[in-house]
């Protein structure tokens, strides 16, 4: 509120349709640039359809949740929040326990998932207070935050569990008597949630597992979000992703609404850890969710979506692209130059590069003055 | 607008001064200080070999020196923490590979690694600088994944380039780098050798600790000298400088590029500490317990000194070395990585949360 | 005569000592347009700022005196307060989303919702937006100002005029507004735009609202105002019934003040030869203070001022000059061309610089008061620097930096602890006396100066206004001063240029009427570049 001259606001220019098509053209490039690489990597590979579509079926349905939890951040401003991992890890000390308690099944799973959403919130609300105190670095402590937290969780569960924490099942220690194994097994929930209603399809000759319950609740993930932007919490976080200082001078609190938004995004994350774990059916205690954030933040890109705008569809385009490429490229590495490796430093190699060029879009200036 | 005038002259008791020192000081600082005081206590008190325990701690300040020096330009020009110094490194790591290959030893392949590496550092730092102008208030998000990127993308360079000396290929299938490639006997510890003595039972590694010095010296004087006082005042008040005819986006450039060179420079010196030449995903996250130690020295987001440099190392380092000896002596597992995990992040962490850098 | 439903009585307002308000009182009535005017730093943005409630008020001690809302005293503790209590705000910068629809603009934060089965559990916030409601209500404010386009367009694309249409809607929609205010509304419109505008306000206020605007546009206030209150200096320099006054009269209020001391034209003073600049279709482009063509002259030993009211360009003059921001024209110095658009270059010509920025160009509020007061020479000129083979790689000669920076102090009594204090401890004098050092150390035959005492206290104010004279005095310097206050410039100049819409209305000696300067000032007299005496 001053009364010097007034600086020209930012008129933007009219949207003719020309540059409306432009616009679409530019989002989808990137899409169908991968869409390129897939199909020509399968092509190499000599990989059919058949064999993509069962890696997809388990893939899809591990996946998808982590890559939605990202929007809502997205949404309000917050940028791409690779803080997800300790979202990742409420989710894995859920799984945990339920394995401790030798509780197996839906309820196993169920009980896993209503153990991790009070710890996914607390954590959330740590992430989002540390991002009201570094706004406009919110990405690069989102970042770091999650490799602190993993310190954190690395401290109770290599050192605290079996020693300060009494755990009487020995069998999920060390053998030097406390910390948890490396891998836990979690047999008793593996495919609870996916064969909650059992469905098989034939491919390739052998029955291959469809996860229809999976697929029913990453639906209802979906529908939450869309609905979400139609609420009054849905357009604050709008608004505040758009402008935060209108939003602010229209009296929206932007900073407890930045937390909100990391607490549900956490919260997602915990669960979609879940539904990882449950299909995969094996806890690497300390290595799991290491990958999680980027690989999802990168899943999405995928799509287009980009720091400041990304939608469920392209959540779910990301996923389907993403790991399709992920399966593709070792097979394609080791039929084009006989080296497995190539491929899997390949995809790893997309995954950063997508992130920095999205990085480096979302930060780019033009000439100067 | 009126401005507020400056606050007149306050009355200094001890307990003002005590409290502002702390405040500039840090609580997470104290608490590392303390950590490695309790250390050192530790392995005191359990008869250890403190003399080792020394000696193994100035080996590693002197190794890592470098590479913390090389985050100084960085902030000083305005870029913020340089998270993006795997480039640098892997520019010192391609001028090792490069002279290995060739079967260089001795001085002249360790000499020539730097060279290669700084020489190569140098358009590196100017395309990263290019980059860093263009993406302004998210520079250190961008030279992250930058450096991830470009570590991710010289992993596959690793395997395909075309490096013959079955000394480091793999030997059965003749091609591709391998992981480690050592350099015993071809300039292992050369610095560190160079001039080495003892004091009792303590070995300083003389010649790297000199390079160092060196180093710190030249850049202390660079800071001094027009350009580099230019850099800086680029950064202090970009709009100022800019009314004495210095452009802030050229400081940037040169900040950086001498942050890469350095960092290239670094790295060389590093492997002959070390001992090896590590390639493919090891130098992923090289850039953040280098920026822990500058941070943990006093540094912040917008501010950093010599001291700063200086300190951290030793301190960071410090803790580094001793930690796992000690702590393995009462705990079993390797405490030492959970710490240090939970010290450099937080430390980043808090850094990066200072109402006082925003 | 209708009771008030907007009084401030005795507003005052200290930021750490310096008093910015001194008991403004003023009051709106119903119904009606009340115009506020006054130069920058009058003390307009503050008065709005008490008036909202801004958190920066409360985080600086508060406010004196009272404001009172429709015969209630009224005490805002945010901008929400004052909003919920019938206070509306037309920004000069819009406060709109250009990625939102116009009506989701129009309810921003206010949307009409509807309950669901999620809200029901989990609360309000999770309620559906009622967009069908939201677009009625919307249409319905949009008619009301005037406005045809669709309410469910995107914002982006609208041309500006639209825009403020739109920030308008988006307070008349707010049911129980009872005062709206317009801050500088017209200043980014076209012509056609603005008197859409004024006609707006008028059938705004004749509808009940009480309307406060402020505006730097004269004409528009003798317009459409029915009362005016000039601001001056944080005090109400006078009330004014527009059917009974000029735009000269307005302007002469807003910078006038009975000048203690006038500077007689002195011809004998004028050393003659080449004019050390002289400046031919000067366009400068600054935001905010564009300048459209400027010719003068500046001549050996002379001292010119620049007055104006802002916006109209003054600052941008010698910006432009000194190569801050894009300049294009013709300039001569010394009768040699000069090269616009390069600082470096200005200086190395023999020009310096004080701006009227302090903090954000003037000074490096880190470093110690001697690296401020050399950097620019040696970074123009090539001084305090030992000898070395690289320009660039030369050191710092702290020896000669030190003592130069003692004697300076010195000279202009610097009130510090020592050349290595940082800058940011110092006061704001002592401030622009470092800028003044370090301009003096580039040993200029020309300085330019904008706002010298801005920001300063009364004290220090005299002693920077006697340094300039010694300058002029002693070294023959030639000084181009550019000052929203006029006294200032009538007691410091030889001549006096006013500046009115980006050009050169007329060149005015300093002790010429003060109606003459109201008169230029108000564009009323256009004698571009007729200079007198």
């Amino acid at each position: 509120m001053s009364t010097v001259p007034a600086r020209s606001p930012a008129t933007h220019p009219p949207t003719s349709a020309a540059r409306r098509a432009r616009a679409l053209l530019g989002r989808a490039a990137v899409p169908l640039l991968f869409l390129l690489l897939c199909v020509s990597g399968a092509l190499v590979a000599h990989i059919g359809p058949e064999f993509l579509l069962r890696e997809m079926l388990s893939r899809f349905a591990r996946n998808a949740v982590l890559v939605v939890s990202l929007l809502i951040p997205v949404l309000a401003g917050l940028g791409l929040n690779f803080g997800i991992v300790v979202g990742a890890m409420a989710g894995q000390i859920g799984a945990i326990l339920v394995t401790y308690w030798r509780i197996g099944g839906i309820a196993g799973f169920a009980l896993a998932c209503a153990i991790a959403a009070p710890l996914a919130v607390v954590f959330g609300i740590g992430t989002g207070w540390l991002f009201n105190r570094s706004k406009s670095r919110e990405m690069v402590t989102g970042l770091v935050a999650g490799f602190f937290a993993n310190g954190l969780y690395q401290l109770l569960f290599l050192f605290a569990v079996g020693s300060l924490i009494p755990w009487h099942d020995p069998s999920m220690l060390l053998p030097q008597g406390f910390g948890l194994r490396n891998t836990v097994d979690l047999w008793r929930i593996q495919y609870a949630l996916d064969d909650l209603i059992k469905v098989h399809v034939v491919l390739e000759g052998s029955p291959v597992r469809v996860p229809l319950v999976t697929f029913l609740f990453i639906g209802l993930v979906c529908a939450f979000n869309l609905f979400f932007q139609r609420t009054r919490l849905g357009q604050q976080l709008r608004a505040m992703g758009q402008d935060p200082h209108v939003a602010a001078t229209a009296g929206i609190d932007v900073d407890r609404n930045r937390v909100i938004a990391t607490v549900l995004s956490t919260l997602f994350a915990a669960w979609g850890q879940l539904f990882f774990l449950q299909n995969l059916g094996t806890l690497n205690t300390y290595s799991s969710h290491d990958q999680t954030g980027m690989f999802s933040v990168a899943a999405l890109l995928v799509s287009g979506a980009t720091v400041s705008r990304a939608t469920v569809w392209q959540a779910l385009l990301g996923t389907l692209l993403f790991h399709t490429l992920f399966v593709v490229s070792p097979l394609a590495g080791k039929a084009l130059l006989g080296d497995a490796q190539i491929g899997e430093y390949f995809r790893v190699f997309v995954a950063y590069a997508v992130i920095t060029v999205a990085l480096v879009l979302h930060a780019w200036q033009g000439r100067r003055r | 607008m009126a401005e507020r005038a400056a606050p007149a002259g306050e009355r200094r008791g001890a307990a003002t001064a005590a409290r502002e020192a702390l405040r500039e000081i840090g609580i997470p600082r104290l608490l590392i200080a303390l950590f490695l005081l309790t250390l050192f206590a530790v392995a005191f008190a359990t008869h250890m070999d403190m003399a080792a325990l020394i000696t193994d701690c100035i080996l590693r300040i002197a190794r890592n020196g470098l590479l913390v020096l090389a985050l100084l330009p960085a902030i000083q020009g305005g870029l913020g923490l340089n998270f993006g110094l795997p480039v640098g490194i892997i520019c010192g790591l391609l001028g090792c590979v490069i002279t290995l290959n060739a079967a260089i030893g001795g001085w002249a392949g360790f000499g020539l690694s730097a060279a290669i590496g700084m020489a190569l550092a140098v358009p590196a730092g100017l395309g990263y600088g290019w980059l860093l102008n263009r993406t302004r208030g998210q520079e250190m998000m961008v030279g992250t994944y930058l450096g991830f990127a470009v570590v991710s993308g010289m992993s596959i360079f690793w395997i395909l380039a075309p490096f013959t000396n079955p000394a480091l290929v793999w030997a059965i299938s003749g091609r591709g780098l391998r992981t480690t490639l050592t350099l015993t006997g071809i300039w292992d510890k050369l610095l560190d050798n160079l001039g080495g003595f003892h004091i009792g039972r303590v070995g300083i590694p003389t010649g790297t600790l000199a390079l160092f010095a060196l180093a710190c010296l030249l850049v202390a004087l660079f800071f001094k000298s027009r350009a580099g006082l230019s850099i800086s005042a680029a950064r202090s008040n970009p709009r100022f400088a800019l009314a004495a005819g210095i452009l802030d986006e050229r400081t940037r450039v040169q900040a950086t590029v001498m942050s890469t060179v350095i960092a290239a420079l670094g790295i060389v010196v590093f492997c002959q500490s070390y001992g090896f030449v590590q390639l493919y995903t090891a130098p992923l996250l090289m850039a953040f317990p280098t920026v822990a130690c500058l941070l943990i020295g006093g540094a912040s987001v917008s501010r950093a000194t010599l001291a700063h440099v200086v300190i951290g190392t030793v301190l960071f380092q410090s803790i580094l070395t001793v930690a796992l000896p000690v702590t393995s002596q009462v705990v079993q597992g390797d405490f030492s990585e959970t710490a240090r995990l939970i010290i450099q992040n937080g430390m980043i962490l808090y850094a990066l949360t200072r109402k006082s850098d925003r | 005569m209708t009771a008030p439903v907007l009084e401030l009585r005795g507003i005052t307002k200290e930021y750490e000592g310096n008093r910015v308000l001194k008991g403004v009182t003023l009051a709106v009535r119903p119904g009606t347009v009340h115009a506020l005017v006054g130069e920058n730093g009058a003390g307009k943005s503050t008065l709005m700022n008490v008036l909202f409630g801004m958190p920066v008020i409360h985080e600086t001690g508060g406010y004196g005196g009272e404001i009172v809302l429709d015969g209630k005293a009224a005490r805002f503790a945010s901008p929400a307060d004052a909003m919920a209590a019938g206070l509306g705000m037309v920004h000069q910068e819009f406060m709109l989303i250009p990625g939102f629809r116009v009506a989701e603009n129009i309810k921003l934060n206010r949307e009409p919702t509807r309950a669901n089965p999620l809200s029901r559990i989990a609360g309000s916030t999770l309620e559906t937006l009622d967009i069908a409601t939201m677009r009625h209500d919307a249409r319905a404010a949009l008619d009301r100002v005037g406005l045809s386009i669709d309410e469910w367009m995107p914002m982006a694309g609208l041309p500006v005029g639209h825009m403020q249409f739109v920030e308008i809607a988006r307070e008349v929609d707010k049911k129980n507004a009872r005062l709206l205010i317009f801050d500088e509304p017209t200043a980014v419109l076209t012509e056609s735009e603005a008197a859409t505008l004024l006609d707006t306000m008028r059938s705004l206020a004749a509808a009940g609202l009480g309307i406060l605007f402020i505006t730097h546009r004269l004409d528009e206030v003798l317009a459409i105002a029915d009362e005016i209150t000039v601001l001056r200096d944080g005090e109400v320099a006078g009330r004014l019934d527009p059917r009974a006054t000029t735009v000269a009269h307005i302007a002469e209020l807003m910078v006038g003040r009975p000048a203690a001391t006038v500077r007689h034209a002195d011809a004998a003073r004028r050393a003659g030869g080449t004019p050390r600049l002289e400046v031919r279709e000067l366009e400068v482009d600054m935001p905010g203070e564009e300048v459209r063509g400027v010719t003068l002259t500046l001549e050996r030993g002379e001292v010119l001022g620049l007055a104006g009211l802002a916006g109209h360009g003054k600052v941008g003059i010698a910006n432009g000059l000194m190569g801050l921001y894009p300049a294009r024209g013709t300039v001569l110095k010394d009768g040699k061309a000069f090269a616009l658009n390069d600082p470096r270059a200005a200086i190395r010509a023999g020009l310096a610089f004080v701006s009227e920025d302090r903090r954000g160009v003037g000074i490096l509020p880190d470093e110690s008061i001697e690296l401020n007061i050399v950097i620019t020479a040696m970074e123009a000129q090539n001084r305090f620097l030992h000898h070395g083979p690289i320009p660039a790689l030369r050191l710092l000669d702290g020896g000669a930096v030190r003592r130069h920076a003692r004697e300076m102090i010195r000279a202009l009594d610097i009130r510090t602890t020592g050349p290595r204090q940082q800058v940011r401890r110092l006061s704001g004098g002592n401030q622009q006396k470092v800028c003044l050092a370090r301009a003096m150390t580039l040993e200029p035959d020309s300085l330019l100066v904008s706002e010298p005492t801005r920001g300063i206290d009364v004290g220090a104010k005299e002693r920077v206004l006697e340094i300039l004279r010694q300058l002029n005095r002693e070294r023959g310097m030639s000084l181009l001063v550019t000052s929203s206050e006029l006294a200032e410039l009538r007691a410091l100049c030889d001549r006096i240029a006013i500046v009115y819409r980006g050009r050169i209305a007329a060149i005015l000696p300093p002790d010429a009427a003060d109606a003459e300067f109201g008169l230029a000032m108000a564009g009323e007299r256009e004698a571009a570049g007729a200079a007198r005496g």
